[in-house]
Formats: C-alpha cells, sequence, structure tokens
C-alpha cells in the first residue's frame, strides 16, 4: 500500500553549513503519505539540523524541497506550520499552566475583541484526541496536571487541530514508560493511518521497526541508505549508522595504567544511574558510551558531589570518599569538566584569568588579596602549554572559540591539580582541529599520570583515545573490557539493547 | 601587555557611558540653573547629600554584582538611623551608638543572606519583606515619633562646614570616599569579591568551582547592610533625630546609582567608581531640579525614566556582545 502512496515531502541535495562546518552535506529524503518514516542516525550525523530545516528554523544552503510536488522553502517555523509541516520537540513546547486547549490553540486563537472563544475549538480538539485514541483527556484540564505522555499526545493533536500533513515526532519515547510508549504507538499509528506522513526520529531501534514502515540513515550529514523496515535486520541498520572508518585524528601519547585511584561500587544517584560499578587507573582513559538519557551526565554529577547519591561506595586513593559536596570532591583532587560549558563549565562573562583560577585562589593570595601578578602568571602558564589562542589573560572567556573554551576550562582543572579529571562530552560543538588538539591534551594527561573519566556520544572519538570502555544503558553502567575487545558495533548494540543480549549469547550468568 | 586589552582598561571604557551621563546632567543644569549652580558652595552640598545613597551604592553594587538585590536598604537607614538616636538618648557615648547602628544594618542583611540561601527564595522577595519589617520595627522602636537624642560629635559629620577648614568637605564625604576606594579593592582583588563576580557571572560554575556559594551570599548580604547601617549613622547625624520615615524609597536611588553605573542587574559586571558616579549623577539630578523650580513630583519621574534608560541601555550593550 505504501509504495503507491504518493510522496508528501521530497528533499533533494540538501546542505546546510554553519560556519566552516558542514552539518548537513547532502540529504536526500522522501516520505510518503500515510507512512511513518523514521530517520536514524548518531548523535551529530544531522538529525536535528534536517528537522529544523523542515520545521522552517533554518533555511538550506543548497537543495530543494516539495511538498505535496510543490516548492516549500518556509521562511520560519509559523509558516512551515500553516503549510502543513508540525514538530513535536523532544522538550515538549507547552506552556504548563495553561489548559490543554489553550496549549492547542496558543498563538492561533480566534475570538472577537480580544476574547478568546473557546466553544470553537473545542470539538475539533475533542475530535483530535479522539483520533489519536486518547479521548479521555479533557481539553479543560491543565497540562501540567497531565503524564508525560499525555503532553505527548496533545502536541500531536495541535498538529492535528491545524491539519497538518507532515508531523516530526523527535525522540517522542525518550522520557516516557514502556506502557506510555505503547500508547503512543498506537497513537502514531492511528495518526498515519488518518494519512498523515510522520517523520520519526529514535534512537531505540526496535521502536523504530514496531513503528516505521521506511526509514533513511543519516551519517556525517548525508543520506546513506534506507528502504523499509520491514525485512531488514536491527543489525544492518545499526552498521549503516556506524560504519564508517576511523579518522586518523587521534594522536596517541604512549600511558600506563596504574593502581586504582577510583573506585565506585553500585552507585546510584537519585533519579540516574540506576547502578555503576567501575575502577578508574592511574594514567588511564576510560570511555563511557551510550545514548543520550541513559544517565551518563548523572553518573558524573553525582561523582563529583554535584547531584545526590542515594547508595553505592566511592573510594578515592583506598580511602572512602563520602557522598559530599563538589568542593570536598575538588579537595580530594577531583574535578569535571560539564558538558554545558556555556551556562555550567564557564563564566562567559569573567575573563580567562578567573575562569581558570576560581577552583583555587588561595595560593595566589595573601590576606585575602589576589595577586594579580601571580594570576596572570600562573594563567599565562596554562595558555602557553595547551595552546589557548586569546589577547591575554584578562580576555573574557566568552569570546574565545568553543575549543579555546574547553582549552580553558581543562586548564582549570590543571591549575587545580587534580588527578582525577571528569569530562563530559568534551568535544562537542568544536571544530575539527581544536578536537585533535583536546585529544592529544588528554592523551599528554594521561600519560603524566592523571586518570581520566571521558562521556562521549561520538564514538570515533572513544575508540581513538580510550584505554577502556564501558557502555551504560537506560542507568545502569556495563562492564568495562580493553578497547581492543570492543567494536563500535557492539558499542551501539549494547547502548541501544543493554548488554542482556550479549551476555545471553555469551553463556555468562551474571556480570562478574 | 602590548596587543591585549587588559582588564583594568577595559573597565575603564565602561565607565566612560557614566562619566559622560555625569556631565550632561550638570552641563544641563548649568544652562537650566544658572544661578548657584556652579558654585563651590553648591558641589559641597550636592557632595554631602551624596554620602546616604553613596554609601548605600558601594554595599548595593556587591549585592548586585553577585546577581541579587536589595530592596530592603531605605527601611535598614531608618531602623539604624533609630537604633542610633534611641541608644544616645539612654546614654551611650557616640562611638557606642554610631556601632549599634552599624551593627543593626549588619543584622539585617544577615538575615536577608540566611533567608536568600537558606530558603531559596529569590533576593528580590526577601529584601522586600525586610522593606516592610525594618521600616515597621524603626516605627515600632521608635514610637511612631522622631527621636530627639543629643548627637555629639555625629552631627558634625555630615555638616557642610567642617573643621578644620581644610576638609573643605564634610567628613561624611571623605568617609564615603575611603570606603568606596577600600570597596573597590575588595571588589576587584580579593577572592571574596573575586567569587562575588563569579557567582554573579554564573552560580553553576561557581558551584563547580568549590566556591562557598551560600557563605559568600551571606556576607555579600551583610556587607550590604554594614552600608545600610553606616548610612543610617550619617543619617542620623544630617537629621540630628531618629526618624523611622526617613529614607523612604531611597532603595531606587541606590538602584538606580549602580545601574547608571554600568552594572547589569543579571549580575556578573559592575565597579565601585561606576556607582560612586551614578550616585553623584542622582544627587546633581536632584539639586539642580531644586534650583531650577522643578517640582519634587517631576523630579521622581526624572528618576524613573532614568532608571529604566540605564537598563535598557545595558541590554543594548548585552545583546550586541
Amino acid at each position: 500500500m505504501t509504495a503507491e502512496a504518493p510522496v508528501v515531502l521530497r528533499m533533494r541535495g540538501v546542505r546546510k553549513h554553519f560556519g566552516a562546518t558542514a552539518a548537513l552535506d547532502g540529504v536526500d529524503l522522501e516520505v510518503r503519505r500515510g507512512e511513518v518514516h523514521a530517520l536514524l542516525g548518531e548523535n551529530g550525523a544531522g538529525k536535528s539540523t534536517l528537522m529544523k530545516i523542515l520545521a522552517g528554523a533554518h533555511t538550506p544552503d543548497e537543495g530543494s524541497m516539495e511538498l505535496d510536488g510543490r516548492a516549500y522553502a518556509p521562511r520560519g517555523t509559523q509558516e512551515a506550520a500553516r503549510l502543513g509541516v508540525a514538530m513535536v520537540y523532544q522538550e515538549l513546547n507547552l506552556a504548563p499552566d495553561l489548559t490543554v486547549e489553550d496549549n492547542v490553540m496558543l498563538g492561533r486563537e480566534r475570538g472577537s475583541v480580544g476574547f478568546v472563544r473557546r466553544s470553537d475549538a473545542r470539538p475539533r480538539i475533542r475530535e483530535a484526541l479522539a483520533l489519536l485514541g486518547r479521548s479521555e483527556i479533557d481539553p479543560r484540564e491543565r497540562v501540567a496536571a497531565l503524564a508525560p505522555a499525555a503532553r505527548q499526545v496533545v502536541e500531536i493533536a495541535r498538529a492535528l487541530v491545524f491539519e497538518a500533513r507532515v508531523v516530526i515526532l523527535d525522540e517522542p519515547t525518550s522520557s516516557l514508560t514502556r506502557e506510555d510508549a505503547e500508547r503512543l504507538f498506537a497513537a502514531v499509528d492511528r495518526l498515519r493511518q488518518s494519512g498523515v506522513a510522520v517523520v520519526y526520529i529514535s534512537h531505540f531501534l526496535e521502536e523504530v521497526v514496531r513503528v516505521a514502515q521506511r526509514y533513511t540513515v543519516l551519517r556525517d550529514g548525508r543520506s546513506v541508505g534506507g528502504g523499509a523496515t520491514d525485512g531488514t535486520p536491527i543489525s544492518s541498520m545499526v552498521e549503516q549508522m556506524a560504519g564508517r572508518k576511523l579518522e586518523e585524528f587521534f594522536p596517541k601519547t604512549p600511558h600506563q595504567a596504574g593502581e586504582v585511584v577510583l573506585d565506585v561500587r553500585g552507585l546510584a544517584g537519585v533519579r540516574m544511574p540506576r547502578e555503576a560499578t567501575l575502577a578508574l587507573r592511574r594514567g588511564e582513559i576510560f570511555g563511557i558510551a551510550g545514548l543520550v538519557g541513559a544517565g551518563r551526565t548523572e553518573l558524573l554529577r553525582s561523582l563529583f558531589g554535584l547531584d545526590g547519591v542515594r547508595k553505592g561506595d566511592v573510594q578515592i586513593r583506598g580511602e572512602t570518599a563520602r557522598a559530599s559536596s563538589s568542593r570536598d570532591r575538588l579537595a580530594q583532587g577531583m574535578g569535571l569538566v560539564p558538558e554545558d560549558r556555556k551556562h555550567e563549565g564557564l563564566a562567559l562573562a569573567l575573563s580567562i584569568a578567573v575562569n581558570t583560577t576560581l577552583s583555587n585562589l588561595k595560593p595566589l593570595a595573601s590576606w585575602g588579596f589576589v595577586s594579580s601578578s601571580r594570576q596572570e602568571g600562573a594563567t599565562r602558564r596554562w595558555i602557553e602549554r595547551l595552546g589557548i589562542r586569546c589577547r591575554g589573560p584578562e580576555q573574557v572567556v566568552g569570546e574565545l572559540s568553543g575549543g579555546n573554551q574547553q582549552k580553558v576550562a581543562i586548564a582549570r582543572l590543571l591549575h587545580h591539580d587534580a588527578s582525577i579529571l571528569l569530562f563530559d562530552e568534551p568535544t562537542r560543538g568544536i571544530d575539527v582541529g581544536a578536537k585533535v588538539e583536546i585529544y592529544k591534551a588528554l592523551g599528554e594527561l594521561a600519560a603524566a599520570g592523571k586518570s581520566i573519566l571521558v562521556v562521549s556520544s561520538y564514538l570515533p572519538e572513544l575508540f581513538g583515545i580510550c584505554d577502556r570502555l564501558a557502555v551504560m544503558h537506560r542507568g545502569v553502567l556495563g562492564a568495562a573490557r580493553p578497547i581492543a575487545e570492543w567494536t563500535e558495533l557492539e558499542v551501539l548494540d549494547e547502548a541501544i539493547r543493554g548488554d542482556g543480549a550479549r551476555r545471553a549469547a555469551a553463556g555468562e550468568e551474571a556480570r562478574p | 601587555m602590548t596587543a591585549e586589552k587588559p582588564g583594568s582598561a577595559r573597565r575603564l571604557m565602561t565607565l566612560v557611558g557614566p562619566f559622560l551621563g555625569l556631565l550632561g546632567v550638570i552641563a544641563f543644569f548649568a544652562l537650566v540653573a544658572p544661578e548657584g549652580f556652579l558654585s563651590v558652595y553648591n558641589f559641597k552640598t550636592v557632595a554631602t547629600q551624596t554620602v546616604i545613597v553613596g554609601l548605600g551604592a558601594i554595599g548595593m553594587t556587591f549585592v548586585i554584582v553577585s546577581g541579587g538585590i536589595d530592596l530592603s536598604i531605605g527601611s535598614v537607614i531608618a531602623l539604624s538611623s533609630v537604633a542610633c538616636a534611641l541608644s544616645l538618648r539612654a546614654g551611650q557615648p557616640p562611638v557606642a551608638a554610631a556601632l549599634l547602628g552599624v551593627l543593626t544594618g549588619m543584622i539585617c542583611g544577615f538575615v536577608n543572606g540566611l533567608l536568600v540561601t537558606t530558603l531559596r527564595i529569590i533576593p528580590f522577595i526577601v529584601t522586600l519583606g525586610m522593606l516592610g519589617a525594618a521600616r515597621g520595627l524603626a516605627k515600632w522602636l521608635a514610637g511612631e515619633q522622631k527621636i530627639d537624642a543629643p548627637a555629639g560629635w555625629l552631627a558634625d559629620v555630615m555638616t557642610k562646614a567642617p573643621e578644620p577648614a581644610w576638609l573643605t568637605v564634610s567628613p561624611g564625604v571623605w568617609v564615603m570616599a575611603a570606603l568606596a576606594a577600600l570597596a573597590a579593592i575588595v571588589l576587584r582583588r580579593t577572592i571574596f569579591g573575586i567569587y562575588t563576580f563569579a557567582i554573579g557571572s554564573s552560580e553553576a560554575t561557581a558551584v563547580l568551582c568549590g566556591v562557598p556559594v551560600r557563605r559568600t551570599k551571606i556576607q555579600i548580604y551583610t556587607l550590604c547592610g554594614l552600608f545600610a547601617g553606616l548610612a543610617g549613622v550619617l543619617q542620623f547625624g544630617r537629621l540630628t533625630v531618629g526618624d523611622p520615615t526617613t529614607a523612604m524609597g531611597k532603595e531606587l536611588d541606590v538602584i538606580a546609582a549602580v545601574v547608571i553605573g554600568g552594572a547589569s542587574l543579571n549580575g556578573g559586571s559592575g565597579t565601585i567608581l561606576g556607582s560612586m558616579v551614578g550616585a553623584f549623577l542622582m544627587s546633581f539630578l536632584a539639586n539642580g531640579c531644586n534650583l531650577a523650580g522643578v517640582p519634587n513630583y517631576v523630579q521622581e519621574i526624572l528618576i524613573g525614566v532614568i532608571i529604566v534608560a540605564a537598563v535598557a541601555l545595558d541590554s543594548l550593550r548585552q545583546r550586541k556582545k
């Protein structure tokens, strides 16, 4: 049936550059009427850029788009919505204090003299909710009172009420329970049957196979494959997603792992992680892979005392380190470079000197007065050591490029003389040249006897720099293995399905 | 040091605007109200009138740089002037009375800081509460009356004819200048000052870097209370009565002074010198309006317009970045 259905949305050779980086480098996509079309790809493959182009938030540099056979070039999200392309974002776009119907109509209220006439829209909203199989949702309910799954349905209903022809769902199940996900699948299926084309983005491939009829794989900004989901094994999808050669940009500094310096047993956070056990050695780079939302960031934050710890045991250099604050952890020689550089990692409005020395001002001060010459001297040393390109220690960090900002964050750990370094997505959003320099710096730090824990969603990077690797799946950290014993395929598979399948295949009873 | 723009030079650049504003106000009134405005005597008067707002602005600069706000300054000034007067009436020497006034302010600030950090209520609400509570307490303690008390040498601190004559301006002005200089160094060069900037610039980063955020915030509000308390003592010296209704709405003048001086209400930027320029601008404005015969209510409208304009300028500056 789908084979005969007309193409609703067609993209040809779409390209999009941000500065020097190509986010999309030639994407073809065909979505037919009444189908769920899955968009697959690793983090950074270009899915979100593609979606934003579809939803009118970005305009493509090159390439053509057609909607129902007519040229489609929305100049903004409003226009895209008017033309019938609706986007349901991962972080839901609802005002929690408004009612369901007010949310659905938000920005498109019809009324007289400024008064909203709710009675007009209500039947249509009820109809949409019923079509999605969720007629029990009351349009007059406040959105805050709804479960996450119901909120998602409200977003989809919004698209239906305004007669969207293409609905884009971005990781719709990432925050849903199993049962809620099931109900969502049912709603998506009804949506499809009503003739709407659904673009479905998800990491969970089992889900994709169940929900979608066809799929397209993005890799490095290009569409590299696709077809019918029926009869395509998951493993072949994974191969298409991962199938890239390991780029040769991982400078290796030889380093030798020594004694265990950080021993974590059964660590559980308030919500995430659910269970994490790992042993980090001196002079070692230990990688943690996993999907976004698997609990990797939370693991680092609980280790560093920023998030609460529910249970588990953390030993630093053989001594039990009680659940504590980041202040204590810094004193114990641990440092964290968080994922969110702009809001947490750095104080962008302040100088390089302040950012570098903030966690360890005491040695630069006497009687509480910080010597500016000593502060600048210390900062200059790290600027030279790490090759931070800047005008000098007094330059404001916000003016630096992403890569140089990241180096300032690393400089802070070095100035603090931390020996256990936690990195969350250390190369996210920085250009290739700067990435290589960060990899080089990490290798040199390990060679100097520091212990490094790296969370990354970019597999080639983990394979390029790590000595050992473990995968996190829905809050549980799997067993670590030397990097040589992993393949990218295995990592992706474990990230998506957990290590249960592998363990069963190996005939293991439980993790050692 | 040659290629880069040093931090101090950059900070001076941000002071150009406030200085031009100040010169503009002076030039304007020199034209509009020529009689007496441009006299040495009048400038001395303005300097003395600046002391209360200026002292408040020193403390407020710390609070605003840390990303907070203190709305209780006017009420705390009144409370500490009442405390000072009561102590004098009870026969305490002026030194003890002055210290009690300062201490009163510090306690108010400490309570503000404690509530902001432990109850995690935004500073706007906490200090709004203090604005009411301190004013009420002042009226209660004073029995809703002005309190006459032997001011002793405290009355000389704010006199326009200081002894010895080489002081030129009242001792209060010198106190303000000295404390402003000290505060500028503290804000720029001490660990406490750097922590203040770090918290205001990005609290998450401060936490990440092990900055004792709670302790520092309590210190900041206590410091602001200290300056409000001192302003209250000098206000008593000026009026020679403890007046529970004094300095009503002064917090707005103080906040305006700091914002005019280039501090961002988002935190993370601000200078003591800028705040002082802002305080003088506010005083010249009030003084000029008086000499030109502009009614009080027009001044109030002007202050409102200036606050909004200064913040709008600040947000324009931020956007350009």
